[in-house]
């Protein structure tokens, strides 16, 4: 019988001929990630729980500290020193300030065929260059530490066939919203979504990380593409190799198909407090926001940048809103600077701040107060999810966020009056 | 066959981990220290009303959101005996298992079941309320073995003689 891309990966990690939906594996893993959201958690049990604990492979083990950065509290501040001595002791390669960990890992570890845990939800943006990353919590990413394997259930996948090209003034991020308003924020539980067609061929690596990125929201395991051409030049770009180059087999089995036609889509925003309700964007127009935020591991990238300074070049930011603008990495910070974004954005007003998870996770910079509305380029618009339990969060591409930064209220970028 | 009656917690569909451990209290030093925020953006009052043994019954995607373990932890320190729901997400799941926490998925009970009352679970086979059954699901064997044992890393003692 055929196998999917995730299949293929599994089977390989495993060292067996055959996977498929509804085994139980045990599988070596290529890497695993941890940032300053729990290492120190896990730091605490490789040390207080295990008796003459050691690390499989250190080389297979990336800290990255991103969620609290620069530290904002005495606490924060030893729980990264933890991490940070941790890693020096044991050599583990160790980032901090330099990018959003998903950011990172893509621009320096992630290469086709590979199976890695993160110990963060966000983990399945790996597969936009035909990984099989997976979100796990810190005692399984100490599993994997100290074992250099786990065991995985092999899930079901969702073909999703992309046709068409995305419009003018519409985005990935307009298109990964409408599937997820679609298909709800558990049509994917447990399954990999596979992203194929001659649609997936109009994206770019930038562009998939964006539909791979925000698949935990619609509750899969992981999001998938195929390693092509687009995503190996990538790679070779970046003088990486790949583990394993993936097709699906023509007889794999899927246990659903949807179809979703690029041209099709419209800007949309997910109101308050669900990822899956999610409305064309003009249907909130109008809403007075407090705040605005370009950036985050889904929309912090040198393009989501482009978008936004193109919207706010030569204009001001509402005097009510505060924008923030968080580059996901330095390199992309870096890029920013040399095509003179960050001065477009500082000319408008904006507040532009070092790479990290900002108020997309809710906590260090950028929170926002009692029954304040923040529209997002974020992952999630959780009740309380960017800081007080009454404000709310609204969900848009870097065009809505930025336009509506200027109006100084939900508007599409169409709609901005000179 | 392992057997408990507990008092019932409804909650909702798509109950995610912010709501059940909000991001401004994974700071707090111990999970003791967080549990009293457990759910607090929903219900703020809620984690002072749970007893010890009570069971939390809920809707779909229960856990969804965020790989913090902060937030089985906390419903485990808050007493929680075990969790109903008609589905779970899939981290949220991996974590609860890893740390000793029982979850089982019931379709029916949700819709039927009212806050404060009490429920008897007999493990891998049913739920009994007001007179009628409702079916569970076996827990994989691989499942119980680390809930068995209070979660993975306990489990691990076993398994690889690497626990203390």
């Amino acid at each position: 019988m055929g196998m999917t891309i995730a299949e293929k990966i599994i089977a390989l990690a495993a060292g067996v001929p055959e996977a498929k939906a509804g085994d139980i594996h045990t599988v070596n893993l290529d890497r695993m990630m941890s940032n300053d959201g729990t290492t120190h958690l896990t730091v605490d049990m490789y040390h207080n729980r295990l008796k003459d604990p050691r690390i499989a492979e250190p080389k297979k083990m990336v800290f990255i500290v991103d969620h609290n950065v620069p530290s904002d509290s005495p606490k924060t501040a030893a729980a990264q020193k933890k991490m940070r001595d941790f890693a020096k002791e044991h050599g583990i390669d160790f980032w901090e300030g330099k990018g959003v960990c998903h950011q990172i890992m893509m621009e320096h570890y992630v290469c086709p065929g590979e199976l890695i845990f993160g110990a963060d939800s966000h983990t399945c943006t790996y597969g936009a260059l035909g990984a099989f990353g997976t979100g796990v919590g810190c005692t399984d990413l100490l599993y994997g530490m100290v074992t250099g394997a786990s065991w995985v259930l092999v899930p079901e996948t969702i073909k999703f066939n992309l046709t068409g090209k995305l419009r003018e003034g519409v985005y990935p991020r307009d298109l990964m919203l409408t599937i997820i308003g679609n298909i709800s924020a558990s049509g994917a539980s447990y399954q990999v979504m596979e992203f194929c067609g001659d649609g997936a061929k109009t994206l770019t690596v930038d562009d998939r990380m964006v539909l791979c990125n925000l698949a935990v929201e619609a509750g899969a395991k992981t999001a998938i593409f195929e390693a092509d051409e687009i995503a190996l030049n990538w790679l070779k770009e970046r003088g990486r190799k790949p583990k394993a180059v993936f097709k699906s087999d023509e007889d794999a089995v899927y246990v659903k198909e949807y179809t979703f036609d690029l041209s099709k889509i419209e800007p949309v925003a997910a109101r308050p407090d669900f990822v899956d309700d999610v409305v064309p964007a003009k249907k909130v127009c109008g809403v007075r926001i407090d705040q605005a935020f370009l950036g985050s591991c889904n929309n912090g990238r040198i393009g989501d940048l482009r978008v936004g300074a193109s919207i706010v070049k030569g204009r001001k930011i509402s005097d009510h809103v505060r924008f923030l603008v968080v580059p996901a990495s330095r390199q992309v910070y870096l890029q920013a600077l040399k095509e003179g974004l960050i001065d477009i954005f500082m000319e408008s007003g904006a507040i532009v701040m070092n790479p990290n998870c900002s108020v997309c996770w809710g906590s260090c910079q950028g929170v926002i107060g009692e029954n304040e509305v923040l529209i997002s380029t974020g992952t999630r618009n959780f009740k309380g999810r960017a800081g007080h339990p009454s404000s709310k969060v609204y969900l848009g591409s870097a065009a809505t966020v930025a336009a509506s930064a200027v109006k100084g209220e939900i508007c599409t970028a169409d709609m901005l009056q000179d | 066959m392992e057997k408990f009656t507990g008092k019932v917690w409804v909650l909702g569909d798509d109950i995610d981990t912010d709501i059940i451990i909000p991001t401004e209290y994974l700071a707090l030093k111990t999970i003791e220290d967080m549990k009293q925020y457990g759910f607090s953006p929903l219900r703020p009052k809620l984690a002072g009303l749970i007893e010890k043994g009570d069971i939390i019954v809920a809707g779909k995607n229960f856990g969804c959101g965020s790989s913090r373990e902060q937030a089985p932890e906390v419903i485990k320190a808050l007493g929680i005996r075990c969790i109903i729901a008609k589905s779970f997400a899939r981290i949220f799941f991996r974590n609860s298992i890893n740390n000793g926490l029982l979850l089982m998925e019931q379709p029916d009970l949700f819709d039927h079941v009212r806050e404060g009352e009490e429920i008897t679970v007999m493990v891998n086979s049913h739920v009994s309320y007001n007179g009628r059954n409702y079916p569970l699901a076996s827990l994989p064997e691989n499942l119980v073995e680390i809930i068995n044992a209070g979660g993975l890393v306990k489990a691990m003692r076993v398994r690889n003689g690497l626990a203390g």
